[in-house]
């Protein structure tokens, strides 16, 4: 986006603008808001930028989520983070498009320890992939969840199979539970 | 204690606490690694009340979203009903008359101290301080009163539209709240000395969930658990919102970060919560509770049952909910617990594509094994109390 136009919009995002320069691909200030839309390639480095220059200091992360706009546009998914100035009370809205081919985005746990459970629940929901995280399991749902329900694909009403209960090494089972699991366990091998 | 007896045998023992634990009110497991009884690790699992909230809303009309904004954090539905409405209303560009905006601040501060009653007094008799556990019950049901005789519920309100609020203030409101209020701060008189200065309590809470500001603010914690470590963020004051500008109240802060610093700042906010709906009661403006606005109003029931315009209108809203202009928008509000925000993406039509809501505790538990390591296992009670996760906010 060029220079001048970018001044209409808002000086803050010119700001942004001469230190992050080409990538940015589309900034706009809808109702008020700041908001830029990054390129994916190098994403830590620009918020490393945004983050630790002295005049931007976007130095707290307040929220990561996601949108899926299947069949509304390409690419289909947008990783949003929400970021705030507290030294200049300001907000800052990020938006990183991901393809569906690719869906896998950097992590940014190395600068914000936040990010950790904000980016389980945005792979868990949507299925995108954070590289670099130190620890990339499901967070609200279960281990043997079949999908990402916020998926606009998911249907809304789709039954999950049963899952038999899990036994985990070196706990105490009681017989009355242990009798149930193998129940269990036998009629789901009978209708299989 | 490896240190104080070498020759006692000491290994590691994995503790797997909750999902429903008698202390953790809420339904949530830490695995624990244990040395002794010292917490070497804690890993929290969450989502045991997950219900689809995100999935569940864009299924839903936009006015039909705001009974499920009550069940998130239902100790403040009142907090999130206004943040939702906000949220749509900035995507909307609406102008919401004065009257509303004072009446919308009224009850936002009513559920904060409602909010932050239900965290000190369960977690003071969760510490065996029964009576004050009894006294902070006590003030919670007078200001429950008052929630009931405006919105006629107790904890699901759905009192907040958007564009307006369902109703007006019922007569004798500001009588009603400077009566409670008087009982309620004697109320908090006698909590403040029965605990304040309390050998026990000061023991079980002081120096004990210690979290740095720097460690605060890398977690993205929000709310009375940063104010207890210095940090001055708090959205009324740094993004105001409604006519929070115009109201003089003070954020209180604290300075070690500890479960003491978090409780004082609670108590202190309500104080300070408690001004704020004096203020706005004297300064209340007379006028309208709804924006003049046909897209978004139902009409009055004397027109729908009488004219056939009324009719299509009130049927029009109703079917196909109201129409929010394509776009998105975040809109944050400072709930009890930390910054509430509401991410908003609509497609044009009469329900929202995606909803997102920033919960502040979900947030908080990402901080908690840092909160914990190194302390006590009894210590969990009171450093998860003071964070007062609510499931219905943490696993949506």
């Amino acid at each position: 986006m060029e220079l001048t136009a970018m001044a209409e919009v808002s000086p803050e995002l010119q700001q942004i603008h001469e230190k992050l320069g080409v990538r940015i691909l589309q900034a706009s200030n809808p109702q008020g808001d700041n908001v830029i839309a990054l390129d994916r390639t190098d994403l830590r480095e620009s918020f490393r930028v945004l983050k630790e220059d002295a005049e931007l200091s976007f130095n707290f992360l307040s929220d990561i989520t996601a949108v899926d706009y299947w069949k509304k546009q390409e690419p289909r998914f947008e990783v949003v983070y929400q970021l705030v100035s507290l030294k200049q009370r300001r907000r800052l809205r990020i938006r990183v498009g991901v393809p569906e081919s690719e869906p896998r985005v950097d992590s940014l746990t190395p600068l914000w320890r936040g990010a950790n459970f904000l980016e389980r629940e945005v792979w868990d929901l949507y299925g995108i992939h954070f590289s670099d995280h130190p620890d990339l399991r499901r967070i609200l749902l279960y281990d043997e969840f079949i999908g990402h329900p916020l998926r606009k694909d998911y249907p809304v009403n789709l039954w999950q199979p049963r899952v038999p209960e899990r036994h985990v090494e070196g706990t105490f089972v009681d017989a009355r539970s242990h009798n149930k699991l193998l129940r269990l366990q036998k009629n789901l091998a009978k209708k299989n | 204690m490896k240190a104080d007896n070498p020759e006692l045998p000491h290994e590691i023992m994995d503790l797997q606490m909750g999902p429903s634990h008698p202390a953790t009110h809420g339904t949530i497991k830490f695995n624990l690694k244990l040395e002794g009884e010292k917490v070497l690790d804690c890993d929290v699992e969450v989502g045991f009340l997950h219900r689809g909230f995100d999935k569940s809303c864009e299924q839903a009309t936009w006015t039909q979203v705001i009974p499920y904004t009550d069940r998130l954090n239902y100790a403040s539905s009142l907090i999130n009903n206004v943040g939702y409405a906000l949220a749509v209303e900035k995507l909307i560009g609406a102008e919401i008359p004065m009257r509303c905006q004072y009446i919308r601040v009224i009850v936002s501060e009513l559920a904060r101290i409602f909010d932050h009653l239900t965290c000190c007094g369960m977690a003071a008799s969760e510490l065996g301080a029964i009576t004050v556990g009894f006294y902070l019950i006590e003030a919670r049901e007078l200001i429950m009163r008052i929630v009931e005789n405006l919105t006629g519920a107790r904890l699901t309100v759905t009192y907040v539209r958007i564009g307006g609020v369902k109703h007006d203030l019922p007569e004798n409101f500001a009588e009603h709240v400077s009566k409670t209020f008087a009982t309620v701060r004697r109320l908090l008189d006698d909590c403040d000395k029965l605990l304040s200065r309390n050998r026990i309590f000061l023991d079980r809470m002081a120096h004990i969930g210690v979290i740095s500001q720097e460690t605060a603010l890398d977690h993205s914690l929000t709310g009375p658990i940063l104010r207890a470590t210095g940090v001055d963020y708090d959205v009324r004051k740094a993004f105001p919102y409604l006519v929070y500008d115009q109201m003089d109240f003070a954020v209180p802060l604290g300075s070690h970060g500890d479960n003491y610093d978090r409780f004082l700042c609670r108590i202190l906010e309500m104080q300070e919560s408690m001004k704020i709906v004096d203020q706005a009661l004297r300064q209340l403006p007379v006028g309208p509770v709804w924006i003049d606005d046909p897209r978004f109003v139902l009409p009055e029931k004397e027109k729908v049952y009488g004219t056939i315009e009324g009719l299509m209108h009130h049927f029009k809203i109703i079917m196909e909910g109201i129409h929010v202009p394509a776009g998105e928008t975040y809109s944050a509000v400072e709930g009890g617990n930390g910054e509430l925000g509401f991410y908003v993406v609509s497609d044009g039509g009469g329900k929202p594509y995606r909803l997102r809501v920033r919960p502040p505790c979900f947030i908080a538990m990402g901080a908690f094994a840092e909160m914990i390591k190194g302390y006590m296992v009894a210590d969990i009670v009171p450093t998860f109390g003071m964070i007062n996760m609510i499931g219905g906010e943490c696993d949506r």
